[in-house]
């Protein structure tokens, strides 16, 4: 299992080993404090982007949803870390599995419908998960089920992990989670259900012809991605602590979303970090220094217009080149 | 033995299989009939894409039509396609292991060398671990066959194999297809327009016209039956 994983053709054991001692060593003393911030949180994106282009990439499901599980994900893991003395990263994977639940509910629909309507039914659910996000809000600190203190003074950042309650630490902390959380997408694209969705993808009569249940395997995918996103999402309270806010995991931020994750491509996972990298560093460095913020909104829909006209003329090109467009 | 009684397939005001019954006998069947004559369409009723407006199928005492689609493979209906449908993004072994782990028993050992010995029937050992993408048109006909006939099953539909293959490759195709029932056990239907084809490989065959059955039995009875040659006049006419 390991030895095919460590073989699998998206899986480059030593670029990866080389960045991974890059991220844990050489960055921190790289970069200030601002920008392992903006590091931090793009390691976060790229998981919630690598869910989405792993749906998108390799079993041919548009999700625009997936802000869905991630905002879950933040949801149930910050009112677990204030409510509870549940260890840092149990409630991550509670968090996550919780998201994968209603992951799969979201997929429910996709059994039904495909390309652009499955487009618009996720982006339909990420919006009612956004409704129901913005009535119970984000725990902070406060007494109840919804965990909300009402005066300014009562309110508690996030707890972060006792192991890494620093910026530098929580960096790493979340390096190694989103690695794992890579391998993880990894194991499963390099083993039978890869292979499924792969089947799925090409031809949904033949994989039906080779004896694959469609269903069960596009809900496993939905289970799988929401799940990345929503450990994801409770790295997120952690690393912002204080803002939370359902902007975070509105349509808006669907949207966004998935222009980076076609910007970055979605045949590789790498697409997933270059994607991140886009969203979380590239621009926030240029609305820094180039642009300001006042034009950051036009800025950003002008950049992921531009971004997706080039997918679409390349996805033209490479259905001319496989004879799918006359 | 693959019986079909009474069925009828209807799209809109096209009835592309009207009140067909007819038995499949063991071994190599031939079916044949001009364009748009029902042989996709029959296939996709035994596949379970399409659902007949009448109609039994029964293999080996069971009600074919009562089984979900997807369960089918595993019980052991297996089948090509008029247009291939290869996986492009997986290479040649995986293309056939994915159909074993879905449609057939077996540890992984027994899965790996199953694979391997029907790479190694059809012809593709070579091109084991190629990714199809770059693989000709040719090898993804071979592949389709592979697939249809790994592990042990019970049907194997054969739509139009031989379609673009060069002569020669045609009979090294007729050469596997003949020994396909040996090999598997199972029944074989093959859909060609090649007659040649259908001769060498099928001691039985069945013709359809216009969603109706025309003739069946012996091969070379059918070939020079009277209403087969009509049915083609058309388009051995054009
Ligand atoms: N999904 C469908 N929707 C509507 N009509 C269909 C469908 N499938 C088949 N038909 C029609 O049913 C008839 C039989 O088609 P079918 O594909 O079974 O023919 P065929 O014998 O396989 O022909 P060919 O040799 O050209 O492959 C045709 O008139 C075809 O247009
Ligand atoms: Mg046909």
């Amino acid at each position: 299992m390991i030895g095919r994983v460590l073989g699998h053709k998206t899986f480059q054991p030593t670029i990866v080993a080389g960045l991974m001692v890059f991220a844990l060593f050489a960055m921190p003393s790289i970069f200030d404090a601002t920008w392992i911030f903006n590091f931090t949180q793009m390691a976060i994106y790229s998981m919630v982007a690598a869910s989405v282009g792993m749906l998108y990439g390799r079993v041919g499901l548009v999700s625009l949803g997936q802000v869905a599980p991630y905002g879950i994900g933040a949801w149930v893991t910050i009112r677990l870390a204030f409510a509870t003395d549940i260890p840092y990263p149990l409630l991550l994977i509670i968090g996550g599995g919780v998201a994968a639940v209603i992951g799969v509910l979201i997929g429910l629909p996709a059994l039904r419908v495909s390309g652009l309507y499955l487009a618009l039914v996720t982006l339909l659910l990420a919006v009612g998960v956004e409704v129901i996000l913005f009535r119970l809000k984000f725990a902070n600190g406060g007494p109840g089920f919804n965990g909300l203190a009402l005066t300014m003074s009562d309110r508690a950042p996030v707890p972060r992990p006792t192991f890494a309650e620093g910026d530098v630490a929580f960096f790493r902390f979340v390096v190694i989670v989103a690695f794992i959380i890579f391998m993880l997408a990894v194991a499963f694209l390099a083993t039978k259900p890869g292979r499924a969705w792969a089947s799925v993808r090409q031809s949904e009569p033949s994989a039906l012809a080779s004896g694959i249940s469609i269903t069960r395997y596009k809900l496993l995918a939905f289970g799988l991605a929401a799940f990345m996103a929503g450990v994801a999402g409770g790295l997120f309270g952690a690393h912002v602590q204080w803002s939370i806010g359902v902007d975070q995991f509105n349509r808006q931020a669907a949207l966004f979303l998935i222009a980076v994750v076609l910007m970055g491509g979605i045949h590789s996972l790498w697409g997933a970090l270059l994607a991140a990298f886009f969203a979380k560093i590239l621009l926030d460095f240029l609305t820094q220094n180039v642009i300001g913020h006042q034009f950051w909104n036009d800025f950003a829909l002008t950049i992921f217009g531009i971004g997706l006209m080039i997918n679409l003329i390349q996805t033209t090109k490479a259905m001319e080149k496989k004879g799918l467009l006359e | 033995m693959i019986e079909i009684t009474d069925l009828s397939v209807q799209f809109g005001g096209v009835r592309s299989l009207d009140e067909v019954t007819l038995t499949f006998p063991d071994g190599n069947c031939g079916l044949i009939g001009p364009n748009g004559a029902g042989k996709t369409t029959l296939f996709n009723v035994l596949s379970g894409f399409v659902t007949p407006v009448t109609g039994r199928v029964v293999i080996d005492d069971v009600d074919l039509l009562d089984m979900a689609d997807y369960r089918r493979a595993r019980w052991g209906v297996r089948r090509t396609f008029q247009t291939v449908q290869t996986i492009e993004s997986l290479t040649v072994y995986e293309n056939v292991r994915t159909v074993h782990e879905h449609a057939a028993e077996g540890s992984r050992s027994e899965r790996q060398d199953a694979v391997d010995d029907v790479l190694a029937f059809v012809g593709l050992s070579d091109v084991r671990d190629s990714v199809v993408r770059a693989l000709s048109q040719r090898d993804r006909r071979f592949i389709e066959v592979a697939r249809a006939i790994v592990g042990a099953p019970r049907v194997v539909l054969l739509d139009e194999p031989a379609a673009g293959l060069p002569e020669e490759e045609t009979d090294h195709l007729a050469q596997i297809i003949r020994s396909v029932p040996e090999r598997t056990g199972a029944t074989v239907i093959l859909v060609d327009h090649d007659m040649s084809l259908v001769q060498a490989c099928c001691d039985w065959t069945a013709v359809l016209d216009f969603g109706r059955l025309v003739a069946a039995g012996p091969t070379a009875e059918v070939l020079h039956d009277e209403r087969v040659l009509a049915a083609y006049v058309g388009e051995e006419g054009a």
